[in-house]
């Protein structure tokens, strides 16, 4: 995981993406989850060719109150959030040209 | 700007990368055109990034799960000097040698001597109604990762292969209750499977048993089902659902370039050889039979050979 690369928890949660600036992709993964493991490096990559975006790590074994509130059914699954407030959701795995064109709004 | 390969391999499932081991270690320098990341099994590793534990693959006495026994596959070709690259092909030209590969240009990416083609199977969707709507949302492609939002839900699983079966047993380490939905009276699954699934309390088989529709607002809320034999229809309560009803090859790309077979699998003749001099197939895209991951390995080695051997041959 790079430097540019957050790790939330359920402690930390509210207090890190209320204290933000800009938008920051919440990533929910787990460590059994293949298709989450073919994203990290992607997220990473996004992260450091991009200064205005923060990529923030929940896992989701550790830290059931924060996926079961944004009611996370499947991973990996990226939550954008600004200013606080969650303002985009994508669902699923993506290459990375195609996760680049779903947060351009962001970057 | 375009490169060219003695070995181009499409594909990085068990048969793909075996066939990168294997050309590799006979220095043809292969590079392998893994796919693209996504959550269906149309992705780098194959079908067995979605599968859970394997326990039938020689080497392995207490199992390994898919995702582990292809990132070992993946380290093992990149230690023999495979190059992989994360991209799905767009479009091939195999009337001509060299073999014409584009990666999303409009100059073809890569001229091959050769071509291991083994772009594998990927899994077949419902079709039905508010399927597409719900994925992700309860309605999963992927039991590994998504039953353990399923704790103490009752769910369903429809098929009644071998994969059908792997994943209900799994998901009843989570669910309080599977619901088995099978079209015909019969399981297409192995005899073990059979048993192990038959004699687990929390599965509950229903046989002659189709999906007419997925149902729920922001999330799936329950099944709509029908009884193939008298065509009445019911209704489910089940807060999740994984689909394994069966698979389709990946021959998209190769219509009018390979002869294929018409359920869409490619035509292999001698070995591993196509209908094209020069390209090889393997796996799943060319197996509507056997379709286990030894099986896939095995073929890919036969293609690396089968290509070794003709590049042999063509002096090159």
């Amino acid at each position: 995981m790079s430097e540019h690369v957050i790790n939330l928890t359920d402690a930390t949660f509210d207090e890190q993406i209320g204290a933000a600036s800009g938008a920051v992709v919440v990533d929910f993964w787990a460590e059994w989850c293949g298709p989450c493991k073919m994203i990290a490096p992607i997220l990473d990559e996004i992260a450091s060719e991009n200064a205005g975006i923060t990529i923030a790590k929940l896992n989701i074994d550790d830290n059931l109150d924060v996926t079961r509130r944004f009611d996370v059914m499947s991973i990996p699954t990226l939550i954008v959030f600004k200013d606080g407030q969650a303002v985009k959701r994508l669902v699923g795995a993506k290459p990375k040209g195609a996760l680049v064109q779903e947060l351009a709004e962001f970057l | 700007m375009t490169e060219r390969r003695q070995v181009v391999v499409i594909g990085s499932g068990p048969a793909g990368l075996t066939a990168a081991i294997y050309t590799a270690r006979a220095q043809l320098e292969p590079v392998v055109i893994e796919g693209e990341p996504s959550s269906t099994s149309d992705q780098p590793g194959g079908q067995l990034m979605l599968t859970t534990e394997v326990e039938n693959f020689p080497g392995f006495p207490t199992g390994v799960t898919g995702p582990e026994l292809m990132s070992q596959m993946r380290e093992q070709a990149l230690r023999f000097g495979a190059d992989l690259v994360t991209a799905k092909v767009t479009k091939v030209d195999f009337s001509a040698s060299p073999f014409a590969i584009y990666v999303g240009s409009d100059e073809p990416t890569y001229l091959a001597d050769s071509v291991i083609v083994a772009t594998g199977a990927r899994s077949l969707m419902l079709g039905v109604p508010g399927e597409e709507r719900l994925l992700g949302y309860g309605l999963s492609t992927c039991a590994t990762c998504d039953g353990f939002f399923f704790r103490g839900h009752e769910i369903a699983v429809v098929g009644g292969g071998d994969s059908a079966l792997e994943e209900a047993i799994f998901l009843t380490r989570f669910a309080s209750k599977v619901h088995l939905l099978v079209r015909r009276d019969s399981l297409r699954a192995s005899k073990i499977m059979q048993e192990r699934a038959l004699a687990n309390e929390k599965i509950e088989v229903h046989w002659n048993t189709g999906v007419l529709e997925v149902l729920g607002e922001s999330k799936v809320e329950r099944l709509a089902i029908v009884d193939t034999v008298t065509g009445a229809e019911a209704v489910l309560e089940v807060t999740g659902i994984f689909v394994a009803i069966g698979h389709v090859p990946n021959t998209d790309l190769f219509k009018g370039q390979l002869g294929l077979h018409d359920n869409g699998y490619i035509e292999v003749g001698v070995g591993s050889r196509t209908t094209v001099d020069g390209v090889f197939a393997c796996g799943d895209v060319q197996d509507h039979v056997y379709r286990q991951a030894i099986t896939s390995a095995g073929s890919g080695c036969m293609a690396a050979i089968d290509a070794e051997r003709w590049l042999e041959g063509q002096g090159h």
